[in-house]
């Protein structure tokens, strides 16, 4: 394998970096004008979040949980009841009026977030006593029927005066800047990436391996699960902060099973087991859906109009997208491998190999 | 509570609770093959309602009924073949994923072929007409279903236990290699249980929806989770299990609604699954198994 | 009574009505090789689990230097089950884990080697240190254990360029030779320092030459970590050259025990490796 200079790699990561923060900036600048790519791109990094917190989980713990929807939904709870506008508030809970405690409990958004984290993995440490003691596929079901319990709980006529029951949540203050959003899932996605490069990390790994053997290492099973589960929730539940803010208004149907697939399908197509292989794919699979949109509009060629282009068929073809990766493409973009910039170079380089094998061979036919 | 309105509830709890069980045996019986959680069931069970929609607006109900159980089976049968066999080796939670995946390109395929409202479910005069018994009064469905699933469970249970397809599914259910080794053709197996899966699934998919009078592209999946937790309930792997399971869920839900707390009807199903999972992992029927190191 | 390291009475583990280890007992002392050999299905490795704490025996008490780590009696449905002897004798109940079994110092290898196969080699050694972690998940995420984290990474590091393995140190570990991965998985169980080691057929797949070698290896790691080793084995020539003592199980029972000339000459350790020729 060939290898960059480290130099060279640290420079192309700086310039990447200051690309990035260049474009937010002409985006933020220009937020009228691009306030569709905007929201995709918002919508995007706060799928990250919420990916990576499940590829901590699935991928590097080996634990498939399927409760991320019920975790973001206390998140985001947390967020929209403690930072709707005080005068506001008449105006939301209009049918059942809200909760005297609450009337005039306010906190500022960085606190209602954390908060809403903090209730995510709270909730996380007392769902994970039953549930971390199953084997795989109970887990999956279990945690999927408690992000059910949650949403139920949520909706429940008895918490109206906290939740506004299934009327939702509306007029949450939405991002002060189009910055927020992406310096907050810069900070969590580089905090699980520490994680998970720490000894903790490393006993995560040691239990998705082999169990039995983390277990003759001295690893205790059962902390170090509930831990890794602890800390996915509450990731997960900031993430569900920010969706919060980012939709502005949200209800309980808002975090059905669907959010949670779609979560799982972004770790899957970026690979289980790579962070930024969850981090593109969140970019991908959202970005996706939205340049496939075109499958929805009739599409006419030569006054004809072409046959199955209708709305919904950008979903259909989405889906068999997704399908094929699953069956044929197993290990998602990146495998349980990282980017990195000498993987980059190496491709490149294969490829310019290849193109270079191909070409005398056109040339060959050529001169028959 | 009035004794006779007590009775409509029971009724009404063992009728809902006989469709589920008939979508709980298909789970279990996937499940003790392929030991995989097949997603997507629920979603076949909702294609069927499709297909029962679209059957029944160009032909009698007599002709339409054979169309749709055939067509269900089929469906079930080309989704293993399509998105599991290739996964055989695979580990399990691949597996997992694709059910995942296919349950939601069966979801987008309804929302792009019938929209995403919902489509009125064919009224079948036979079974809707009002029976009076005594105090109960209830369409002819509510007291064919649980009968229907009775007799449709016991036949299962004679094909498996004395049929020769039957004993090579006990056989693949106990251990997948040997029964490979042993010159079982194990894909003939699986087909066929997928087949008999999807059958029940458009059986129950029948008696489920005459009941509720629409179908929309999202009407099979919480219906279908909760089989699932059905079938762990009686014993992942045990036929008279998922039975059981499908109508203790039935009777329980019912019993949410009437007491007035329905929107925890549908969280009641995983409370249960919960509180199963902690105490007897292995459901009602289920036998335990220690995990060899 | 000697130093003692290991004891085991009256060990036995049923399987619903099957009868894995019947009555065992059995003790190991500081310094110590101790083989533990029989046909297939013996139970020895079942005995091996029950000393790490995988399986709760049915009946019976391990004892780690002098403190019982696990003592069980048939309960519930092993009541009925329950064909062995000595059933009133122990009353209490204890139940260490593996991991806590581990942290007293009681490691061990697998007989079909379970290294973290998609880690590397290092990775392997460094998971091992980890059971002993003194800063908390917080501290070890902003990286404020610097020192912890170097003192762990320099201990893994020589053990394995002790073990011969430091070359080999950003492998994967499922992509070394079988020889080698026998090798680390011994390091990985070394890295949690025990003070007991069992080893489960470590010479299982090896060519005799390896085989011989590993004579010289375990007397090596014996002495330079002050270990005492039990051990299942099935090459009677490393059994007999290296092993202070042997106990010999059949049919889960023990047979036989003794120094390894003893055993040799024993008429029913003879019996049961080539079979009793039954009165047909």
């Amino acid at each position: 394998m060939m290898k960059m200079k480290k130099n060279t790699k640290i420079l192309l990561s700086v310039l990447i970096l200051i690309a990035a923060v260049a474009a937010l900036w002409y985006l933020d600048a220009n937020k009228n004008q691009y306030s569709y790519a905007i929201s995709i791109l918002q919508r995007s990094a706060i799928y990250a979040i919420a990916a990576v917190a499940m590829n901590m989980l699935t991928g590097f713990t080996g634990l498939f949980s399927l409760g991320q929807a019920g975790f973001m939904a206390i998140g985001a709870y947390t967020v929209a009841i403690l930072t709707i506008p005080v005068e506001m508030r008449a105006n939301v809970y209009y049918i059942n009026g809200i909760a005297d405690f609450l009337a005039n409990l306010s906190l500022p958004f960085w606190a209602a977030l954390i908060l809403g984290g903090v209730l995510a993995a709270l909730v996380g440490f007392f769902v994970g006593i039953p549930v971390l003691r199953l084997k795989s596929d109970y887990l999956a079901i279990a945690t999927l029927g408690f992000s059910e319990i949650i949403r139920a709980i949520i909706a429940a006529p008895q918490l109206d005066r906290i939740t506004n029951g299934s009327y939702g949540l509306k007029s949450i203050p939405a991002f002060s800047s189009v910055f927020e959003a992406f310096f907050i899932a810069g900070i969590c996605i580089l905090l699980m990436i520490l994680i998970i490069n720490s000894s903790y990390g490393r006993a995560f790994k040691a239990i998705k391996e082999d169990e039995t053997a983390a277990q003759a290492m001295g690893i205790n099973l059962f902390k170090h699960k509930s831990m890794s589960f602890i800390i996915s929730c509450f990731f997960t539940g900031i993430a569900g902060g920010l969706l919060a803010v980012f939709m502005r208004s949200i209800d309980s149907k808002t975090f059905q099973i669907a959010l949670t697939y779609d979560i799982l399908l972004i770790v899957v197509l970026g690979g289980l087991g790579s962070i930024t292989g969850s981090v593109i794919g969140a970019f991908l699979m959202t970005a996706g859906r939205e340049w496939l949109r075109f499958f929805d509009n009739p599409l006419m060629i030569g006054g004809f109009q072409v046959p199955l282009f209708r709305t919904g068929f950008r979903m259909v073809i989405f889906s068999l997208i997704l399908m094929a990766v699953v069956l044929y493409y197993r290990k998602g973009l990146f495998g349980d491998k990282e980017f990195t910039w000498d993987r980059m170079y190496n491709f490149f380089i294969r490829l310019r190999d290849r193109i270079r094998r191909k070409t005398p061979e056109k040339g060959d036919k050529g001169n028959v | 509570m009035d004794f006779a309105v007590f009775l409509q509830h029971c009724l009404t709890g063992i009728s809902l609770g006989g469709a589920y069980a008939l979508i709980a045996v298909g789970y279990t019986m996937v499940y003790g093959i392929l030991r995989l959680i097949n997603f997507a069931h629920g979603d076949i069970f909702m294609m069927a309602g499709y297909f029962m929609v679209f059957a029944s607006s160009s032909m009698p109900w007599y002709l339409a009924t054979p169309i749709v159980l055939i067509a269900t089976v089929i469906l079930g049968v080309l989704i293993e073949r399509a998105a599991y066999k290739p996964l055989r080796n695979a580990p399990r939670m691949s597996i997992m994923i694709s059910a995942i995946g296919v349950s939601y390109l069966l979801q987008n395929l309804a929302t792009y072929l019938f929209t995403a409202l919902p489509r009125g479910y064919p009224t079948l005069t036979a079974l809707k007409k009002i029976f009076q018994i005594g105090p109960l009064s209830a369409s002819l469905v509510t007291f064919i279903t649980p009968v229907l699933t009775l007799a449709l469970v016991y036949v299962l249970i004679l094909l498996i236990n004395h049929s020769k397809i039957g004993m090579a599914m006990r056989a693949v259910s106990k251990d997948f290699e040997t029964a490979q080794l042993m010159g079982i053709k194990i894909n003939r197996v699986i087909s066929f249980t997928f087949a008999i899966g999807s059958l029940l699934a458009a059986i129950g998919s029948i008696l489920y929806f005459t009941d509720r009078m629409t179908v929309f592209p999202f009407s099979g999946a919480l219906p279908g989770l909760k089989c699932f937790v059905a079938a762990v309930l009686g014993g992942i792997g045990s036929i008279p299990g998922a039975m059981v399971g499908g109508f203790i869920l039935g009777l329980g839900e019912t019993a949410l609604v009437a007491m007035g707390y329905s929107t925890f009807s549908d969280a009641f199903t995983f409370i249960l699954l919960i509180v199963m999972l902690i105490f007897r992992p292995t459901g009602i029927f289920g036998e335990k198994v220690t995990d060899k190191v | 009574m000697s130093d003692q390291v290991l004891s085991l009475n009256d060990v036995t583990m049923q399987f619903g009505g099957v009868v894995a280890v019947n009555n065992l007992s059995l003790e190991v002392n500081k310094g110590e090789i101790v083989a533990l050999i029989g046909p297939n299905g013996a139970g020895k490795t079942t005995a091996f689990n029950v000393i790490t704490g995988v399986y709760a025996p049915t009946n019976g008490k391990v004892s780690f230097q002098g403190k019982p780590i696990i003592s069980n009696f048939p309960q519930g449905k092993m009541k009925k089950l329950y064909s062995g002897e000595n059933a009133g004798k122990y009353t209490e109940l204890i139940r260490k884990t593996p991991d806590v079994i581990t942290k007293l110092g009681v490691a061990r290898t697998f007989q079909n080697i379970r290294l973290f196969k998609n880690l590397t080699v290092f990775d392997n050694v460094l998971i091992a240190k980890h059971m002993n972690i003194k800063s908390n998940v917080f501290s070890a995420t902003l990286r404020l254990n610097h020192k912890e984290e170097q003192t762990m990474r320099k201990e893994s590091m020589e053990l394995l360029e002790i073990l011969g393995l430091a070359h080999l140190k950003d492998e994967i570990s499922s992509s070394l030779p079988y020889g080698q991965q026998r090798k680390l998985e011994i390091a990985r169980a070394l890295a949690t320092k025990p003070s007991l080691l069992l080893l489960d057929e470590p010479a299982a797949g090896m060519n005799p030459h390896e085989t011989h070698d590993l004579t010289a290896f375990i007397r090596m790691l014996k002495d330079d970590f002050h270990l005492t080793v039990l051990m299942i084995e099935h090459h009677m020539n490393l059994v007999m050259e290296i092993s202070d003592r042997i106990y010999v199980l059949d049919f889960g029972k023990l047979i036989a025990s003794g120094t390894p000339a003893d055993i040799q000459s024993n008429q029913r350790v003879i019996d049961a490796y080539l079979g009793v020729a039954d009165d047909e």
